[in-house]
């Protein structure tokens, strides 16, 4: 796959809700053509989108001595591609893995990159790598073979290090070879990659090359950044989205000692040199707003949504609807919801600007180094090689990071004052301005022949987005439509909304997995043994097959009154199958997760250790949205401003997790970091249908909700 | 109020003239410089600025200046003894019990205020002593072997 194909798909398969017009598709792709405006399409025409280069200099550095840099403009968020990325270059160059440097996110000396999301690092970025680690070996072994005249056959590589086989000595490391500068030459054809055979650090299990950092403290975040003179800043916010400020009184706040304010027009700013010396000078103003009235809340949210859909997208489709319902023995015609939620990550988006003159220098917590630099560089008038933009680690991002506007304050703070500032959210700003996963509505009709073949599949997502929402099973009349909504409009949704880990799916993957077990419900059939019947895919089936296996699935019909649970899922590429066990306190409604067995097939597995990790904090996150996270608004107003109402999982919830990889090295790698989530909430809502006879489609599935549901019978 | 208070942070005495009500956890991280120790809420709900005064773990954000006078403060960056890690760090970095390692240092802490009280807890204990810290990556499933190892290693020595 070309690097255009992967932007394409960027935006089409993980964003597939976002409402693209051009400038958008710049703005967020590109660091240079964001300078040319929408009417100006043969412009647009003549530019190639940036890409990834093809010099493999740009990805790596042979330094003095056995140092090896690998450039990325791949962030560090918790995923682990600091140390999977490291092992990729590391194994083709044949070098230690100890050796190898990362240098993240720095937008003056990494190749360029789309950004850190959809679980693309090691399905698009790592290609590249790989492919840069092989030219640059092959290029030392003919550098090798000229300065030791013997044979590049006959030459073998040990960490660096290059002698003749049959001698084993003088040797010539990569340093020798390079002496510190660019590597000019270039192989005539593309070097080829290790066979997984020829593995020596990839597929093996790594514990986390940033391990000792973080657990000293010594990790840099962008919150640790200080600089000299550096203030820290504080926005005034209004109370509720769409709010408009009337008037403001600063008086107090101008008698505070030291505290400078900076305005301009409703951006209203203190700065003191103690973030909490800031945060008291903010709460000495006074401002008065106008709050908007739209009536909107959280309740009756979904029928906005409804009414002000745009026309369908048909997503997938085959066969005929009509066809298929006559030979339906019994139909069912559900709706499922779901509510907003936030990322939530314990760091809050922070940044910090300092401003020299024409040029910029940004730290940000951004999953988008070069799109920030990009925004950035619009906000202060400047060219974007002016700007630079460095990512330290991020304290977690899931997809709210993708979207920096604390980047873009900063710059503003910074070029007003004259002075470098910090800014960092407070939580209740990080629960205002973050980009929350969409309320979404999804409708299915669907329906089985005597024998429990699933004969139509009539499906429609509202507001969610398309990924994850082609069903997998073979059905043989089906149809997928995907209707959007406008963001942050009378008619939109009433705050900013985006990617949130496995975006779509999550919502997708709960009505459709809910919707086949009712199927299997109503067919008298075991929930594992419904699905098998109606998945041709084998790749499908030896995932399911492995979890029910590992979990020790005895098939049974459903309710059993086990609580037990299983859901299928495909995201990024990567093939799901979960078994939940489940216990409800019938009382109180509340949900105790006992046990998660989760099987996936994710083609060729960099470091498994990463992998594993990966999925078990996609089984612990997904039991949040699954189960309690949901943010409660009227008005524009947010009343979920901290983790005293906003309940994501703690170590209480924690259930016995098993994690199976199918061992499929010879594929292709697919996407490791959002998959294994995306079951989540149908696994649970499946899992309480099987211990009490009663199902909630409603996320999330809390203990009210089950309550009423129980009442209901 | 502005006044002048004496403490001892990871085992050197600090005498800072400031306005005692301010928070800790601002004090640590500007003034001294340890941004070992995160903001996470601001409201003690995530346990992202736990820090140790006299051995018990404090969320830094709630605790202003004044209450540490005369006391001993110990960061994230002040539990290695001898340039040796803690078996807790040694621990979570065997177990790969962190990601993105924001939550981490007030894990770690938590942790050892935790075993200092109950040296030899099992699994169950280890959850409900650590169940008001936060973390979003999900690295729960990992934090609890590791406090259970590290307990074995100290056998209740710190």
């Amino acid at each position: 796959m070309n690097n255009d194909d992967y932007l394409e798909l960027d935006f089409t398969d993980n964003i597939p809700d976002f409402q693209i017009n051009r400038r958008d598709f710049l703005k967020l792709t590109s660091g240079v053509l964001i300078l040319f405006t929408i009417g100006d399409k043969e412009v647009f025409a003549q530019q190639t989108r940036p890409s990834l280069p093809t010099d493999f200099n740009a990805f790596l550095r042979i330094g003095e001595g056995v140092r090896f840099s690998c450039y990325t403009g791949k962030i560090e968020m918790g995923q682990g591609v600091h140390t999977s990325l490291a092992q990729m270059l590391a194994d083709e160059l044949d070098v230690s893995l100890d050796s190898v440097d990362m240098v993240m996110g720095d937008t003056d000396l990494c190749p360029w990159d789309a950004g850190t999301w959809g679980s693309m690092s090691t399905r698009y970025f790592g290609p590249a790598l790989r492919a840069a680690g092989a030219e640059a070996r092959q290029v030392m072994l003919q550098l090798a073979s000229e300065q030791l005249k013997t044979p590049i056959e006959q030459l073998v590589i040990e960490q660096g290090e290059v002698f003749d086989k049959t001698r084993k000595a003088p040797r010539v490391t990569y340093a020798q070879l390079t002496k510190g500068k660019k590597i000019e030459r270039h192989l005539s054809q593309a070097a080829i990659k290790k066979m997984p055979s020829e593995f020596k650090i990839m597929g093996k299990p790594i514990t986390r090359r940033d391990a000792k950092e973080k657990v000293t403290g010594k990790a840099k975040y962008t919150g640790d950044i200080q600089l000299p003179g550096m203030v820290y800043a504080k926005i005034l916010r209004p109370p509720a989205h769409g709010a408009k400020l009337i008037d403001v009184d600063l008086l107090e706040v101008d008698k505070m000692k030291d505290v400078q304010v900076i305005r301009e027009r409703d951006f209203i700013a203190v700065l003191h040199k103690y973030p909490d010396v800031a945060e008291i000078a903010l709460s000495k103003i006074k401002a008065n707003y106008e709050r908007p009235q739209t009536g909107l809340d959280d309740t009756n949210i979904f029928e906005h949504l409804l009414k002000n859909a745009s026309e369908g997208k048909s997503v997938a489709k085959e066969g005929n609807l009509q066809e298929g319902e006559h030979l339906a023995a019994k139909i069912v015609d559900e709706t499922y919801l779901d509510g907003y939620k936030a990322h939530s990550p314990i760091e809050p988006h922070t940044a910090v600007a300092k401003i020299e003159g024409n040029k910029a220098t940004i730290w940000a917590s951004s999953q988008t180094p070069f799109s920030t630099r990009s925004e950035v560089a619009k906000e202060l008038g400047f060219p974007p090689e002016n700007v630079r933009v460095i990512t330290p680690f991020l304290g977690g991002g899931f997809g709210g990071k993708g979207r920096n506007p604390q980047a873009v304050e900063v710059a503003r703070c910074a070029h007003l004052s004259g002075k470098p500032v910090q800014l960092v959210w407070t939580r209740k700003e990080e629960f205002f301005n973050d980009s929350f996963r969409p309320a979404a509505i999804v409708k299915i009709r669907s329906g089985i022949t005597a024998k429990g073949d699933i004969c139509f599949w009539d499906y429609h997502v509202y507001a969610a987005g398309e990924r994850g929402a082609q069903a997998f099973y073979a059905i043989p009349n089906h149809s997928t439509v995907s209707y959007n909504l406008s963001d942050v409009s009378p008619k939109g949704h009433p705050f900013v909304t985006g990617p949130w880990r496995a975006p779509a799916n999550n919502t997708n993957t709960f009505a459709r997995e809910s919707q086949i077990d009712i199927m299997a419900v109503k067919s008298g059939m075991d929930p594992v043994e419904f699905r098998l019947q109606n998945l041709k895919n084998e790749k499908f089936r030896n995932v399911l097959k492995t979890a029910a296996e590992k979990f020790g699935w005895k098939p049974s019909k459903t309710p059993s009154g086990r609580g037990f649970g299983v859901a299928c899922g495909i995201d990024a590429g990567t093939v799901v199958a979960t078994c939940a066990e489940v216990e409800v306190e019938k009382t109180t409604g509340e949900v105790k997760v006992k046990r998660i067995v989760c099987a996936q097939d994710m083609g060729l597995v960099i470091n498994p250790e990463g992998a594993a990790m990966q999925m078990e904090g996609c089984i612990t996150m997904g039991m949040g949205y699954a189960l309690k996270e949901d943010i409660h608004f009227k008005n524009g107003e947010i009343f979920d401003v901290n983790f005293n109402t906003y309940d994501i999982p703690r170590f209480s919830w924690l259930p016995k997790i098993e994690t199976y990889i199918i061992d499929n090295k010879n594929a292709d790698p697919q996407g490791g970091g959002e998959p294994a989530i995306v079951v989540m909430g149908a696994v649970l809502a499946n899992a309480i249908y099987d211990a009490l006879g009663v199902r909630v489609f409603q996320m999330p599935m809390t203990p009210e909700r089950i309550k009423a549901a129980i009442k209901k019978g | 109020m502005e006044e002048t208070i004496q403490f001892k942070l990871n085992g050197k005495s600090v005498t800072l003239t400031a306005d005692s009500d301010r928070m800790l956890l601002w004090i640590l991280r500007t003034d001294q410089g340890l941004t070992g120790t995160k903001y996470g809420c601001g409201e003690g709900y995530c346990g992202a600025c736990t820090v140790l005064v006299n051995d018990e773990a404090v969320r830094s954000c709630q605790t202003p200046l004044k209450d540490v006078r005369g006391k001993e403060v110990v960061t994230i960056e002040g539990i290695e003894k001898n340039e040796t890690l803690h078996p807790l760090q040694k621990a979570f970095m065997k177990h790969d019990a962190l990601q993105c390692g924001y939550c981490t240092p007030g894990m770690i802490l938590n942790a050892y205020s935790f075993l200092r009280k109950n040296p030899k807890p099992t699994a169950s204990e280890i959850i409900q002593g650590m169940d008001d810290n936060l973390c979003r990556c999900g690295a729960h499933n990992r934090i609890i072997p590791a406090i259970e190892e590290a307990a074995k290693e100290m056998e209740g020595g710190f």
